[in-house]
């Protein structure tokens, strides 16, 4: 039982092999990609292996402190930084290899052309709970 | 209301329920309903006999359920033949409960869901606030499980060391929520020992009394980790070791070792040393001996390296270290221990950190980093 991050980026991650922005897909391969999605979020419900999957919009803003008493400075949105998150799956696996297949499965969503993307997604383990017995 | 013992009543209800011909998954649910029931009527109106009660409401929630079921499908054969409520029969079925909720043909997740739902008494919220995942996520997790095992025999004898697999998880692995999962695997491997005499169950309830002997002390009021070596030792639960150490020996003393014996007996090495220094390291070693010959397991070898470490000294504990793999979980953490009690702090600073980089959760990590950064402040001065 270990919780893995399946994550989606916007830009930062390496070229997917199906590499056509959404907005040159026809309307229905745009259905079809989020038919899929729903699909395997439906799916995985059932596996008793769903966690939580959200959406980020691309736009953000940086924040920092900026001292006592006065108001946080607020900066951005920079359109050069490389990394952007567009989203996520949480999951609940018995173990790294299910991750794996469940990560591939979520990049084998349809695209342009109807064909799967090939979407490169980061799969990263949840820091867990202390075990009990560890000496 | 006596909730422990509600819930201790749950699997020889189920039983019952299986015994007269419901099947699994539905008497399951049905067990589910009077619990949830008795929690509700109970505290105004306690029962004389508290598992008739549950026996009652419980067959007949199941035999509404399969009514509706067949009142849909136009089937009402099962139905008549209802047994006179009466005493509940003197056979237990409690073992055989275990056995199926830890089949072979389940995934370690779903066994120990479905041993806490049909064993423990837990609901499907409960459980799933426990090990931080949606309520219909677990739900389907336990439903699934109860479907993969419809098939299997009801009174087939199951293997104990997949029971047991399956309790050491709980344990384990438990995050903290509402149900104290610690605890809850001390009354579930208690409640086996009951069940079936076998020393590998006594050894199990053994190790799991001794390590939770020790809990209050293994994390300091911030969540930070307090090795074991720092522990206030006063304020370990002296009568859960005592009980532990007697559960061990009478186990012990029948002469059939195995796994948890062996890490049951090094816990209690542990327990038994009135300070850090006391401690037992060469019968400690002798035990990682035992282990390494029962289990042959890479995790066991690391660890007997800390030991050898303490028994003969830093250098032999490197020279036990050097014949691990070291992408092994925690080899940093045991190098750069064993580098700093051998004095060489620039290079244990270095592995702490790279042990930290590497550690599996937030609390080791933290503690990892703090090591590091104590040596690297000891360097600088």
């Amino acid at each position: 039982m270990a919780k893995y991050l399946l994550l989606k980026h916007y830009r930062g991650a390496p070229a997917a092999v199906n590499d056509v922005p959404m907005d040159q897909w026809t309307p229905e391969e745009i259905s079809a990609h989020v038919q899929y999605m729903n699909d395997f979020a439906a799916r995985l419900e059932g596996t008793g292996e769903f966690v939580d999957a959200q959406a980020l919009a691309p736009e953000g803003r940086w924040v920092r402190y900026d001292g006592e008493g006065r108001p946080p400075v607020t900066d951005g949105p920079f359109a050069e930084t490389k990394d952007l998150i567009a989203g996520w799956m949480v999951i609940d696996v018995d173990s790294y290899e299910r991750a794996v297949e469940l990560a591939g499965e979520l990049s084998a969503a349809p695209g342009a052309g109807g064909k799967p993307i090939h979407e490169w997604l980061e799969v990263r383990p949840f820091l867990t709970a202390p075990p009990t017995i560890t000496e | 209301m006596d909730e422990a013992l509600l819930r201790s009543l749950t699997p020889s209800v189920l039983g019952i329920l299986v015994r007269r011909g419901a099947d699994f998954a539905a008497a399951e649910d049905a067990v589910q309903d009077a619990l949830v029931e008795a929690v509700r009527v109970w505290p105004a109106d306690p029962p004389r006999d508290p598992k008739g009660w549950l026996v009652t409401v419980a067959w007949r929630r199941f035999l509404d359920a399969t009514r509706a079921d067949a009142a849909r499908r136009r089937r009402e054969d099962l139905v008549d033949e209802e047994p006179a409520p009466g005493p509940a029969p003197a056979v237990d079925d409690t073992l055989q409960l275990y056995f199926l909720c830890a089949h072979p043909s389940l995934t370690p997740s779903s066994a120990v869901a479905l041993t806490l739902r049909a064993v423990g008494g837990l609901t499907t919220r409960q459980i799933a606030q426990a090990y931080l995942v949606p309520e219909a996520t677990m739900a389907q997790r336990i439903s699934r499980a109860k479907r993969t095992v419809s098939g299997v025999r009801f009174d087939q004898p199951g293997d104990v060391a997949t029971v047991l697999r399956v309790l050491y998880l709980v344990f384990n692995e438990g995050y903290s929520g509402d149900v104290d999962l610690a605890a809850e695997a001390i009354r579930l491997t208690r409640q086996l020992a009951a069940a079936i005499d076998h020393p590998e169950v006594a050894g199990l309830l053994a190790l799991m009394l001794l390590h939770h002997a020790r809990r209050a002390t293994r994390t300091a009021p911030d969540g930070s980790l307090v090795p074991l070596a720092e522990q206030d030792r006063g304020r370990w639960d002296t009568a859960s070791i005592a009980e532990g150490v007697e559960i061990l020996q009478a186990a012990l003393a029948r002469d059939r070792l195995g796994e948890f014996q062996a890490q049951a007996a090094i816990a209690a090495l542990h327990a038994d040393a009135p300070t850090a220094e006391e401690t037992d390291w060469v019968q400690i070693v002798e035990w990682y001996d035992e282990l390494v010959r029962l289990t042959d397991s890479p995790v066991v070898r690391l660890n007997r390296a800390v030991a050898v470490g303490e028994a003969d000294g830093p250098r032999a504990g490197l020279a036990a270290l050097a014949a691990l793999d070291d992408s092994l979980p925690r080899h940093a953490a045991v190098a750069a221990y064993l580098h700093e009690r051998d004095g060489d702090l620039a290079t244990a600073a270095r592995l702490y950190a790279e042990a930290a980089r590497k550690a599996p959760n937030l609390a080791e990590r933290d503690h990892l980093t703090r090591q590091a950064a104590r040596l690297n402040a000891r360097r600088c001065r």
